[in-house]
């Protein structure tokens, strides 16, 4: 089928290990590790102390700037405000809260049900006020991006691509519980005013599409976009390329092209806060991989370990390689299972030996597949060869900044070049030259 | 428990070096198996010798240059096996073992090994093997005449090849479908065309070479000989051309090689276009009758500068740089 952004890959898509089954309600977890940094910006401060009795929903973190609080996602006593593992790889101050499974409710936020008698300017703050950001995993806070989209959006887009393989916590957000990611939508389409409402859905996601397609049938306004499936076509750029066949400019905004993206778990949330006052305090999270027993969509409370979760999962297999915070191609490698699930994290993938693909040796052969697969039309071999000699001028004349990491020269290569992990290094080159 | 943790992508695809040096023995195989048959079985054995050779120096490299053990990438075998390709199968061993050594140490090695050298090893060997020693290079069996496996070639009744003929110029005396199947004069790789395409569509299929550079060499080379042709048949004349000499092995094993060609889809045209240029131009005017070797090793030496002003427009900038 023809491919609608340019370059990308097709990995084996592995759903299947955790597709099939339907969500699975976790407990909530004996102690819940808030991060404070669950977000794109600036890290909230605490705004509880230890000793301190919490509820469910409360606010517990905030500040000022680019960012947005961060909420008890269980009701009880604070037992400690320290760093903590965050999946980043650093440690990061977190509220540790210990459960005292009563999940007595804060009741700050309000319910409007009726959204459409509300001002942009309301929403827009309820959004911020739930600690809403990028559930796709990208974490940048939803409310500025809405702002910033106000009256400047003529596309608004939900992605439902879920391109990376092995995670299905959107198709299983979509198959039960379509309605929310549908009144989330028209939410936001309230406040931006769009031409074009677009939900954005590779072919693969069968049962997801049927259903969305009997529920649109009485629905004005809101198309389904089904594309084939092509890894990274969920990444902000790639997926306007695809929907709409324009190009964001390098440096720019998906505004500067008219359109908005966000991914269809920000909608349910949008939904959460807006109709029902429920700021973000559980997410889907797919626990999947050829490592861990029993692989699953789990609704998860914010702060729960890995540990915990992977136990619900039946624990792993003997043969488990890494484990990852998100999907193969961006996810994080975790070091051990004490990390806790934040906002962003819409995968625990516990990898076998047997994907273990990468190679002692790596020898570039300039066979040039990483410059065919490349979705930004960039040239890896090139890029990777000025990383070496530290040619910080010529990595700038190849628009290394422009890299978005998704990992597909790495992939394709042959020679097994750790090339996104050079490519790190080589942006933080260009900067630091840059504030010299 | 503590996991592996190294920086993403952590899936790989199955492809790597040693699968597509395998690729590219595959598809010599079919060129191979016609030289045998063509030739005898010395065309096996001045093979075994050139890939042995290039495995013992590549063994050799890696011992004193790049301090780890190479051979088994599977590249040298490749450059063995390409050079026997371009000899006849009269050669002395000692002359495939030699091209083959100087194919690995001194063009590859020198350079810093795979895929960072300039020249095609196996052209610049065989270069090298014309300058000292033209006469061994020269000479081909005549059809039906037994090459002895043991002992010296010297012997052998030898015949002109198409080129010969064409280079007088004349149409050569083999039909235009006998020298698409193989039943002509020349090195061990280059004379059954029906096989080298069998090959190149094989390593096509496989995702080993894009179309561009075989494409472009040999359109151009068809293109130039129709326009520019020698007797009363332009057509003809251009199938010659195809068909006679090492062209097409040069088109799509040669000019295709990694390390030596740009990798940018238009600088890929551009290559195969100067390939073809070349070695017509060659052809017709250079002192020898074939001017593939010659054509590939030059464009090799603009194969970075190519690259460079032919970089694709990236992703959100117009051309020229600007966002």
């Amino acid at each position: 089928m023809k491919h609608l952004f340019f370059g990308g890959i097709h990995p084996n898509e592995r759903k299947e290990l955790s597709s099939g089954d339907t969500l699975k309600m976790e407990l909530s977890p004996s102690q819940a590790v808030i991060s404070m940094s669950q977000h794109i910006g600036v890290p909230c401060s605490p705004l509880v102390k230890p000793g301190d009795m919490v509820k469910k929903g409360q606010k517990i973190g905030d500040g000022e700037g680019l960012c947005v609080p961060v909420h008890a996602s269980v009701s009880g006593r604070v037992t400690a405000v320290e760093p903590r593992p965050h999946p980043g790889g650093r440690n990061i101050m977190a509220v540790v809260i210990e459960n005292d499974f009563k999940d007595t409710l804060d009741d700050t936020m309000v319910p409007n049900p009726d959204y459409t008698k509300l001002e942009n300017e309301e929403i827009i703050k309820m959004i911020r006020e739930a600690g809403i950001v990028g559930m796709g995993g990208a974490t940048f806070s939803t409310n500025v991006k809405v702002l910033s989209s106000v009256e400047k959006t003529n596309t608004l887009i939900a992605n439902a691509c879920e391109c990376e393989p092995y995670i299905t916590a959107d198709d299983t957000l979509l198959r039960m519980n379509p309605d929310q990611v549908l009144e989330g939508m028209k939410i936001i389409r309230h406040v931006l005013k769009p031409e074009r409402t677009v939900l954005a859905i590779e072919d693969n996601k069968k049962e997801a599409i049927e259903i969305l397609k009997y529920k649109l049938e009485n629905e004005k306004g809101i198309e389904l976009c089904v594309l084939p499936t092509r890894y990274p076509q969920g990444a902000e750029k790639q997926l306007i390329q695809a929907v709409t066949g324009r190009e964001v400019g390098s440096g720019q905004l998906p505004s500067s092209v008219g359109c908005a993206v966000f991914n269809v778990s920000t909608f349910a949330a949008v939904y959460k806060a807006v109709c029902l006052g429920l700021p973000v305090t559980e997410r889907i999270v797919t626990v999947t991989g050829e490592g861990v027993k029993n692989p699953g969509n789990f609704s998860v409370r914010i702060g729960t370990s890995y540990e915990e979760l992977v136990k619900a999962s039946g624990g792993l297999n003997d043969n488990v390689w890494k484990v990852l915070s998100g999907g193969p191609m961006m996810g994080v490698a975790q070091k051990d299972l004490q990390t806790p699930i934040i906002k962003g994290t819409n995968a625990v993938l516990c990898l076998s030996q047997a994907q273990n693909g990468e190679s002692d040796t790596q020898t570039c052969i300039r066979c040039g597949k990483c410059l065919t697969v490349c979705p930004m039309r960039l040239q890896p071999l090139y890029m990777y060869c000025y990383e070496k000699t530290k040619n910080v001028k010529a990595l700038e004349q190849l628009h290394i900044m422009d890299c978005i990491e998704c990992g597909c020269c790495a992939y394709e290569c042959p020679g097994k070049l750790r090339l996104v992990e050079t490519f790190r290094n080589a942006k933080q080159l260009v900067k630091e030259a840059k504030s010299k | 428990m503590n996991f592996v943790v190294t920086s993403s992508p952590h899936v790989r695809s199955k492809n790597n070096t040693n699968r597509i040096m395998l690729d590219v023995v595959i598809a010599l195989l079919p060129a191979l198996i016609v030289g045998i048959v063509r030739f005898g079985l010395r065309a096996l054995t001045v093979s075994l010798v050139s890939v042995i050779a290039a495995l013992a120096a590549e063994w050799i490299c890696g011992k004193i240059i790049y301090h780890q053990n190479t051979a088994a990438d599977g590249s040298a075998a490749v450059t063995g096996l390409l050079l026997a390709m371009t000899l006849p199968a009269t050669v002395p061993y000692w002359i495939a073992a030699l091209g083959s050594a100087f194919a690995i140490i001194i063009i590859k090695g020198l350079c810093g090994g795979l895929g960072r050298n300039i020249f095609n090893p196996a052209l610049a060997a065989r270069a090298f093997l014309m300058i000292f020693w033209p006469a061994w290079l020269i000479r081909y069996a005549a059809p039906g005449t037994v090459i002895p496996v043991m002992g010296s070639t010297v012997d052998v009744v030898t015949t002109a090849t198409p080129l010969h003929h064409m280079q007088m110029p004349a149409l050569p005396e083999v039909s235009i479908l006998d020298a698409f199947l193989g039943k002509t004069g020349g090195t061990i790789g280059e004379v059954c065309t029906l096989a080298l395409l069998a090959g190149g569509a094989y390593l096509i299929y496989r995702g080993v070479i894009s179309v561009r550079i075989p494409g472009a060499y040999l359109a151009t080379v068809a293109l130039l000989s129709l326009v520019f042709y020698k007797g009363e048949d332009p057509v003809a004349w251009m199938l010659y051309s195809l068909l006679s000499g090492g062209v097409v092995l040069g088109a799509l094993f040669m000019a295709t090689d990694y390390a030596t060609s740009p990798v940018t889809p238009g600088g890929q045209l551009i290559y195969g276009i100067g390939c073809g240029a070349l070695t017509v131009l060659f052809r017709y005017y250079g002192l020898f009758p074939e001017g593939v070797t010659y054509a590939i090793l030059l464009m090799n030496a603009f194969a970075w500068a190519i690259d460079v002003h032919t970089a694709p427009r990236c992703f959100g900038w117009k051309k020229g740089g600007t966002a």
